[in-house]
């Protein structure tokens, strides 16, 4: 329910927008790739079951050869902001599940998202996606003690990664990249329904032969659809005044209640 | 977080009925709900401390109408409670920095449903043996016990009581400490304590009780939204219009039981919710690894 099926991203305001906002010097030689947004705010309600997410996007000075070869690859990104998140595993004491050792981890975006024209391992190697942090495997994670134990790390940094993927807060869609013509594509991602608020980065990477050769991003705000919105702005910002509000309102429901409903 | 405002109104009504029909506060029921339905239990908590109010200031009004409240009684208790209270959110932020909070709001929701429940419903029972086996007098319990015999005595009129300060504060503090990690308003302990503990008449306990929940359960609220964030006012709201809708029909129902069999059925409604929570603690988790924010 709610809003539209696709966040429409219209391609032809996204030219011009990029035009003028991103003045990269623009070399004859080298390939480009731009992306944009129609909105750079999404609204989201209390009752937001996840939507796909469409961001349309066009290659310059392609060589139509290598084109025609499907050489290009495009992987678009859209990483969620990133906040320091604790893993905690459980183990069995006296028959009880308890939470015993822990691992905090420092810029872990919340949410990561991916497409990609071809699987990923037929674009280009590991080191490649290592390099630049991208892919579900290589998402960076840095632990807020690097000085810890080294097996611990890995097996938290991989149980992190696993527990953001069974919440569909990490997800990638293969394929989900598509050119409609030699230079436009449409990139369709995945917004998991606890996609958190705040601003997104969306990104595109441009790989010819397996070589990477740029990468352009663009900002999406997420957030809570008006009233809720200012709601969860007074909880952050202005804690103690939310809190006489909640209970305001209980009062006032609680009085509501008895008026509606009085039988003495 | 994605939840269904359907579902939560439904929650809320199923609680409000129960609450009318059994004279309770509802916040040990709507809690333990929230958290089966997978809403952190640190914010459920804390949201239905919030509900609460609602549905104390309701039925508080009535007994304000009926003079059936002991101001006095209610502001001691209250001066505990707000002790209580601030005692119960420092170990909230606390339990939470250690990661062991859910597990400790779980262990407490099943040891005083368990414990409450059990006793309730061994009574119940025999209350109901006893009536069918034709009426056996009630002895009235006697009238002073060590708890009287306490010193720093005061006097309140309303309720016909002269008794030491000392229980009434720390009655009223062990019940705000349960409301701030438990997000109960605390009736189902308040009030048979006060009936047996203090001997205060049973006419004035309800409208005491509520009185004072609903400002302990304000007073919880606010701290818990201005330290640990974890008060969601638009949860609160729709758990209360289907709760005080709820009551009305629960009361309703209410009249038509009989006292023993209404407290028999509330027992085993109360000791199913403390097994549920205790599965929970025993069965293996879907996953030994979870997140959760840093701080």
């Amino acid at each position: 329910m709610g809003w539209g099926r696709h966040i429409a991203v219209s391609f032809l305001a996204a030219v011009g927008w990029v035009a003028t906002a991103v003045a990269q010097p623009v070399n004859p030689t080298t390939e480009g790739i731009q992306i944009g947004l129609s909105t750079d705010v999404i609204r989201i309600t209390t009752d937001f079951s996840g939507e796909n997410l469409t961001i349309f996007g066009s290659l310059d000075n392609i060589d139509p050869q290598q084109q025609r070869q499907s050489r290009y690859d495009v992987i678009v990104v859209l990483e969620g902001p990133a906040r320091p998140v604790t893993v905690r595993r459980k183990e069995r004491i006296l028959g009880i599940w308890i939470n015993t050792q822990s691992e905090t981890f420092v810029g872990v975006p919340e949410s990561y998202s991916i497409a990609t024209t071809r699987v990923l391992q037929d674009i280009t190697n590991p080191e490649s996606y290592r390099r630049l942090a991208l892919g579900l495997d290589y998402v960076h994670m840095r632990p807020l003690d690097p000085q810890g134990d080294v097996t611990t790390i890995q097996e938290f940094t991989a149980a992190l990664r696993q527990r953001k993927r069974a919440s569909g807060l990490y997800n990638e869609r293969i394929g989900g990249v598509q050119f409609l013509s030699p230079t436009l594509f449409r990139a369709t991602l995945r917004l998991a329904p606890n996609v958190p608020v705040g601003t997104h980065k969306a990104r595109a990477f441009l790989f010819k032969n397996g070589v990477f050769i740029k990468e352009t991003n663009a900002h999406l705000a997420i957030v809570k659809s008006g009233f809720e919105q200012m709601l969860f702005r007074l909880s952050r910002n202005h804690s103690l005044f939310y809190g006489f509000c909640a209970v305001g309102l209980a009062i006032v429901t609680g009085w509501a209640g008895r008026l509606v409903f009085r039988k003495d | 977080m994605s939840v269904n405002v359907v579902v939560l109104l439904a929650m809320g009504a199923a609680v409000g009925f129960l609450s009318g029909m059994f004279g309770v506060g509802g916040g040990f029921l709507i809690t333990p709900l929230l958290i089966f339905y997978n809403i952190p239990p640190a914010i459920a908590v804390a949201t239905g401390a919030n509900q609460v109010i609602a549905s104390s200031f309701s039925g508080a009004l009535a007994h304000l109408k009926k003079g059936t409240l002991d101001f006095k009684l209610g502001t001691v208790l209250l001066i505990g409670g707000i002790v209580g209270s601030t005692l119960g959110i420092y170990v909230f932020s606390l339990l939470r920095s250690l990661g062991q909070l859910d597990l400790i709001i779980s262990l407490t929701y099943v040891a005083f449903l368990g414990t409450v429940g059990g006793m309730m419903l061994v009574e119940s029972v025999n209350a109901i043996r006893r009536s069918r086996g034709g009426a056996v007098p009630v002895k009235r319990p006697g009238h002073h016990n060590w708890i009287h015999r306490l010193p720093l005595k005061m006097r309140f009129r309303a309720s016909k009581l002269f008794v030491s300060v000392i229980p009434v504060l720390g009655l009223g503090a062990g019940i705000g400490l349960l409301s701030s990690i438990m997000g109960v308003g605390g009736g189902f302990i308040m009030v048979p304590a006060l009936i047996y503990l203090l001997k205060v008449p049973t006419n004035v306990v309800v409208g005491t009780s509520l009185f004072q929940i609903i400002f302990v359960a304000a007073y919880t609220t606010i701290v818990h939204a201005a330290t640990n964030l974890t008060v969601d006012m638009v949860l609160a709201f729709v758990l209360m219009l289907g709760g005080v809708a709820g009551a009305q029909y629960g009361a309703k129902a209410g009249q038509r039981l009989k006292g023993e069999q209404l407290r028999a059925l509330l027992a085993l409604l109360v000791l199913a919710v403390a097994i549920r929570l205790a599965f929970d603690l025993f069965l293996p988790p879907p996953d030994i690894y979870s997140l959760v924010p840093a701080v």
